[in-house]
């Protein structure tokens, strides 16, 4: 595909890339075991999982055969009588170094496999992962590219009132994008509560801990979409903050960071024109449901005192705190859970949302932020 | 209950009580305060059992609003918030306040009657014991009612999930688990105390019956771990209240401090819930076989190689968050070592059965079910040691099923294999075989139906603790909301068994209950009286010791 | 066996086993600070040391280069923002070396903050040498401040071969206001 095509798409690069990644795409999971996955590491833990359960499968044979061959060869309705031994130092002796040596053998490639899955050494690409409670933020460390993943599904099929879609909790706003045939190094930590960053297609699971810093690596053969889920409890969205790895050939990643750059610069661009309210509102609601809705609520009510209300009281009805209110957007509110926006939203989502805030659930001010004020106050700093 | 209330009364005045706290019972008050009162072993080993029997159905009823909410995809009955709630009582209810005092009630009942002794060595000391408890799952309860709901973190209660985020409520949950925790250690004081000093004259430890040894070792790691509990909730309750940052990044503190404290006591305290378990299933088993125990010294040489073991194992709870290669590598070895001692038991149960002269009476098919699914799950054990699978494995559906096949066909079938076992030296009366076999044959279907499909919902990528999945884990999850409703019903056919028994209806037993069973409570009278062995009984090691030649 | 003998039995039991308790409780308080030297130590968890370090001596290894990584964040409840002004250095073992990092309050209050380190892969934590480092206690800035502030440190010539790359990330997060009085102005 043309590299014009990519650039036209811009900042609605997303859904182009599934369908073109869908097509190749490789679902490794039989619904019922572990997925064998789509990296060396992660074939070789599959074939360790098979081995180990093949070996356990082996033991149960014999030790259920044996438990029921005696239930029901000596039946006491059958006439059984006991015999009276009851001890026998062979046999215990071998039922001890037997076990030793299986397990022995279990450790040999386990041990190889580890010491694999530890050498993050000469990666190709640094991404750091953050968790958020409940979203994930990528930041490619190398390329200055850096947004944030967020659940795609509608409210709408959670609570049922819409037909669940094929990948009903397993798929996000914006994937994390990775060429095939390199190695990926994550590093990982968390902005909250300790999340794990877990794809079973690439053998990747690893804690994502505040304050800590941890790393992991793959490198995918493959160009396909492999999800996976944050698998430590992290609170009530827990279950709501997928991941999603999208491979491509190296020149589509390539085409990739272009876009990404490109969507920047289209948000940059859109940052200097006059937006209409009812653009502003249209992107603010957009906007707050995926990043202020979790705290603030949908309706806008909050749950005070941690988050408090924007519907009806507070800073979005006070006409004489409107700068207040974009600088906690942008800067966060030192004390509270409030995060700070500005490095991860552009200032168009920054204007809109506070825009919304200001006029939506009755609030109504009628005052509207541009994306240029935001700029400014950016570019001022 | 009844018919051992009014006998007790007949008992009492008649009985010369070896130790001065006994007497209190004589002139004490009657009806429901007597019970409140009572420092009877019997008496509170009834108390600690009807407690845990209820605690069992308040965290099985949780358990079943899990169950509902995940048997479709979506959010139909429940919020989230609530969801992560009833997760976490349920762990915390059934952990802390089913398993572990339904053993501590058995061994109230039973150590003194099997080794000799008229009663526990501290009689007040376990009263109050007991009476911490309620305290303790009151006051726990009462935090669902509390603003912001109660604790929703996991009963692994991982920081700062449990400091910084969690809700106001956490001070009450943190005194209930120190209430429950001290009630623990004295238990294990009690019993430690009654085992090395009252035994009949003539009986060697040598000479104990597996529950006996396996409580003796289990009330070890009480003593050894309780305090560290004690001390990491009270390390929350100072991050939450008083600004330490024990835990907190941001104040220089350490989440993974917590686990590996929280870990360094929660691997022992799982073998503080299978222990005791190892120990009725080793006096079932040789009883229905009518052949002694297979291997008696290397059962204790195993039950205390597991015990120390469990203190070296810890951070095989916590292979993804960053552990150093050596590291790694030596919890996984010391984890799959554990593999040996829990074989030898097992093999130990199978060599006894092996040429013996068996009958399937419920005791012994709660015991047979035992040993089959403990060992599947101890298989599935052997699995998660290994720490390029554990990646995967880890935290989904997969180690969900691997607890629940130790604990439920496990601890829990320990238990109602005691209960069957000897209900008759508790009420006189035989529990209904027929019911017993309903009970035990619906628990099975129901218990494989509810977490066999969990190994498969775990491998197949599904976390553990979400209240909604994706799609293609609705099977299974669907068979396990089938199988757990199957389950938790199940169990009140116990409760119908044990009316019956207490009743007085069904067949009427003899002081020797079961033809094969052996060890001193069976030498007492069926129901056993208020007050057994005021003078110690004749013990003769040659004859009746299990580790007789 | 006596009632009185077994009296005494139990009471010399309890007294034992409440000594193994009152072991054990101060094991549990003596975790907490040994975990920390073991962390220290071991590299464990990737903490470096919270106070300045001595050079390790030896010859810098010019032969080795090693890739030092500087990733910052800032934590919720701080308008901060923290910055590495050159996110990638390439260093020999055992020379010294500089790194600058900026720190800028965005918010319209006086705030302190303080910057947690951690490093991975953490074998190359106790490598690590700080002879200087903003992290050992927390600053203060005005309103719309911004402040440059320094990294000295040295990577030990005993790094393990097999690591090329460390990388360090600090979390910046808010300080103590207790102590920012005692510590303010420690760069003025």
């Amino acid at each position: 595909m043309s590299r014009l095509t990519w650039a036209a798409l811009g900042a609605a690069s997303q859904p182009f890339l599934a369908a073109t990644v869908q097509a190749s795409s490789i679902n490794t999971s039989s619904g019922w075991n572990m997925p064998a996955g789509v990296t060396e590491i992660s074939r070789e833990v599959f074939g360790l999982h098979m081995t180990i359960f093949w070996i356990c499968v082996a033991i149960a044979v014999v030790v259920f055969g044996v438990m029921f061959y005696s239930l029901i060869a000596y039946r006491k309705s059958k006439g059984a009588s006991a015999a009276h031994f009851h001890e026998n130092t062979a046999v215990e002796i071998l039922w001890t170094a037997v076990p030793m040596v299986i397990l022995v053998l279990m450790a040999v490639p386990a041990t190889a496999t580890l010491k694999k899955m530890y050498d993050t050494s000469q990666a190709d690409i640094d991404i750091l992962v953050t968790g958020y409670q409940w979203r994930w933020g990528y930041e490619y460390l190398e390329n200055d590219v850096e947004f944030f993943s967020n659940l795609a599904t509608p409210r709408e099929q959670i609570h049922g009132s819409q037909a669940k879609g094929d990948n009903y909790l397993v798929e996000v706003d914006e994937a994390m994008v990775v060429p095939t045939g390199q190695k990926i190094r994550l590093l990982l930590t968390a902005n909250d509560v300790i999340h794990s960053w877990w794809v079973p297609d690439l053998a990747v699971k690893k804690d994502a801990i505040p304050g800590f810093v941890n790393e992991t690596w793959f490198e995918v053969d493959e160009p396909g979409v492999y999800r996976g889920q944050c698998a430590e409890l992290c609170g009530s969205g827990h279950a709501m903050m997928p991941i999603e790895v999208r491979a491509v050939t190296p020149e589509d990643y390539a085409v990739w960071l272009d876009s990404k750059r490109d969507a920047a610069a289209a948000e940059a661009a859109g940052a200097g024109r006059e937006w209409s309210m009812d653009e502003l509102m249209e992107r603010g609601e957009a906007t707050y449901t995926t990043y202020c809705a979790a705290c603030h609520q949908p309706d806008g009510k909050g749950v005070p005192p941690a988050f408090p209300a924007l519907a009806g009281e507070g800073i979005s009805v006070d006409p004489d705190a409107l700068e207040d209110h974009k600088k906690i957007v942008l800067h966060g509110k030192s004390g509270t859970a409030m995060a700070a926006f500005g490095e991860n939203l552009s200032p168009s989502e920054i204007a809109a949302v506070i825009t919304y805030e200001r006029n939506a659930w009755g609030n109504d001010s009628g005052e509207r932020v541009q994306p240029a004020e935001i700029q400014s106050m950016l570019e001022s700093e | 209950m009844a018919s051992d209330t009014s006998q007790a009364t007949v008992q009492v005045s008649t009985s010369a009580v070896a130790q001065g706290d006994g007497a209190h019972d004589s002139h004490g008050p009657t009806g429901i305060l007597r019970w409140v009162v009572t420092t009877n072993h019997k008496e509170i080993g009834s108390l600690y059992l009807l407690f845990s029997l209820a605690m069992l159905f308040v965290g099985g009823s949780m358990a079943l609003v899990i169950r509902t909410e995940l048997f479709q995809p979506g959010l139909q009955f429940i919020q989230p918030e609530f969801f992560n709630q009833m997760t976490t009582m349920h762990g915390l209810i059934m952990v802390f306040g089913a398993i572990m005092p339904a053993f501590v009630g058995l061994a109230n009942w039973m150590i003194p009657m099997q080794i000799g002794a008229p009663d526990m060595a501290l009689p007040r000391l376990n009263n109050f014991s007991f009476w911490l408890l309620p305290v303790a799952f009151g006051i726990l309860l009462s935090t669902l009612f509390m603003e912001g709901g109660g604790p929703n973190f996991g009963w692994t209660f991982y920081a700062p999930l449990s400091t910084t985020y969690a809700p106001p409520s956490t001070s009450f949950f943190i005194m209930s688990i120190h209430l429950a925790g001290i009630s623990s250690i004295l238990g294990a004081i009690n019993i430690i105390a009654t085992i090395f000093n009252l035994r009949t004259p003539g009986m060697r430890l040598m000479d104990m019956s597996l529950f006996v040894w396996t409580w003796l070792i289990t009330a070890f790691l009480l003593i050894a771990v309780m305090p560290v509990l004690a001390g990491v909730v009270t390390m929350m309750l100072m991050d939450i209240n008083f600004g330490t940052s024990f835990f907190n990044a941001a104040g220089g503190g350490d989440p993974v401090l917590f686990q590996h404290l929280f870990w360094f006591f929660g691997h022992p305290e799982v073998y503080i819930m299978i222990l005791p378990a190892f120990g009725i299933v080793s006096l079932i088993v040789p009883t229905f076989a009518r052949k002694r125990l297979f291997g008696y010294a290397s059962m204790v040489y195993a039950t205390a190689a597991i015990a120390l073991l469990s203190f070296l194992v810890w951070a095989h709870h916590m292979f993804t968050v960053g552990i150093p290669l050596v590291g790694e590598l030596f919890f996984m070895y010391s984890t799959m070592l554990i593999a040996v001692p829990t074989g030898v038991k097992i093999f130990n149960w199978i060599a006894t059965l092996f040429r013996g002269s068996i009958s399937f009476e419920v005791p012994m098919l709660f015991a047979l079910g035992f040993i089959v699914m403990f060992t599947i799950g101890g298989l599935s054990g052997v699995m998660l040691a290994i720490v390029p699978a554990d990646f995967q494995y880890h935290d989904t559906y997969f180690v969900v099923a691997h607890f629940h096949y130790v604990l439920v066909p496990g601890a829990l079938f320990a238990i109602m294999a005691a209960a069957y076992y000897w209900m008759p030296k508790w009420t006189g009366y035989y529990a209904s075989e027929t019911l017993g076999k309903w009970h035990f044959w619906l628990s099975v279907i129901g218990v494989n139906l509810t977490f066999f499909p969990m190994h498969f919902s775990g491998l197949a990528g599904m976390p553990r603790r979400i209240p909604d999945y994706a799609l293609q884990f609705a099977d299974f999850n669907m068979l396990s909301s089938i199988g757990g409703f199957l389950f938790g019903f199940s169990q009140l056919i116990f409760v119908w068994v044990l009316i019956k028994a207490i009743r007085g209806s069904g067949e009427k037993a003899h002081a020797h209950a079961w033809e094969g069973a052996d060890g001193l409570e069976w030498t007492v009278p069926s129901p056993a009286p208020l007050h057994t062995f005021d003078t110690p009984p004749p013990f003769d090691p040659l004859t009746e010791s299990p580790s007789r030649h | 066996m006596s009632t009185t003998h077994a009296r005494a039995g139990v009471r010399r039991t309890v007294i034992r086993t409440l000594c193994v308790l009152v072991g054990m409780v101060g094991f549990t308080l003596a975790l907490i600070p040994l975990y920390d030297v073991f962390c220290e130590i071991t590299g464990l968890n990737g903490k470096t040391a919270n106070s300045a370090q001595v050079v390790s001596a030896g010859e810098v290894d010019e032969s080795r280069e090693v890739r030092v990584q500087l990733v910052t964040r800032t934590g919720t409840g701080l308008s901060w923002q923290l910055q590495a002004l050159d996110p990638v250095i390439t260093v020999h073992p055992g020379e010294i070396s500089q790194a600058m990092f900026r720190f800028s309050n965005r918010g319209d209050i006086t705030s302190s903050g303080k910057a947690v380190p951690s490093i991975t892969p953490s074998a190359g934590a106790e490598h690590f040498r700080k002879m200087e480092c903003f992290c050992f206690q927390q600053q203060s800035l005005m309103a719309g401040e911004t402040l440059e502030l320094p990294l000295v440190f040295q990577i030990a010539p005993d790094l393990p071969e097999h690591i090329e790359t460390l990388t360090l990330a600090y979390s910046l997060y808010p300080g103590d206001e207790d102590e920012t009085v005692a510590l303010g102005g420690a760069y003025d």
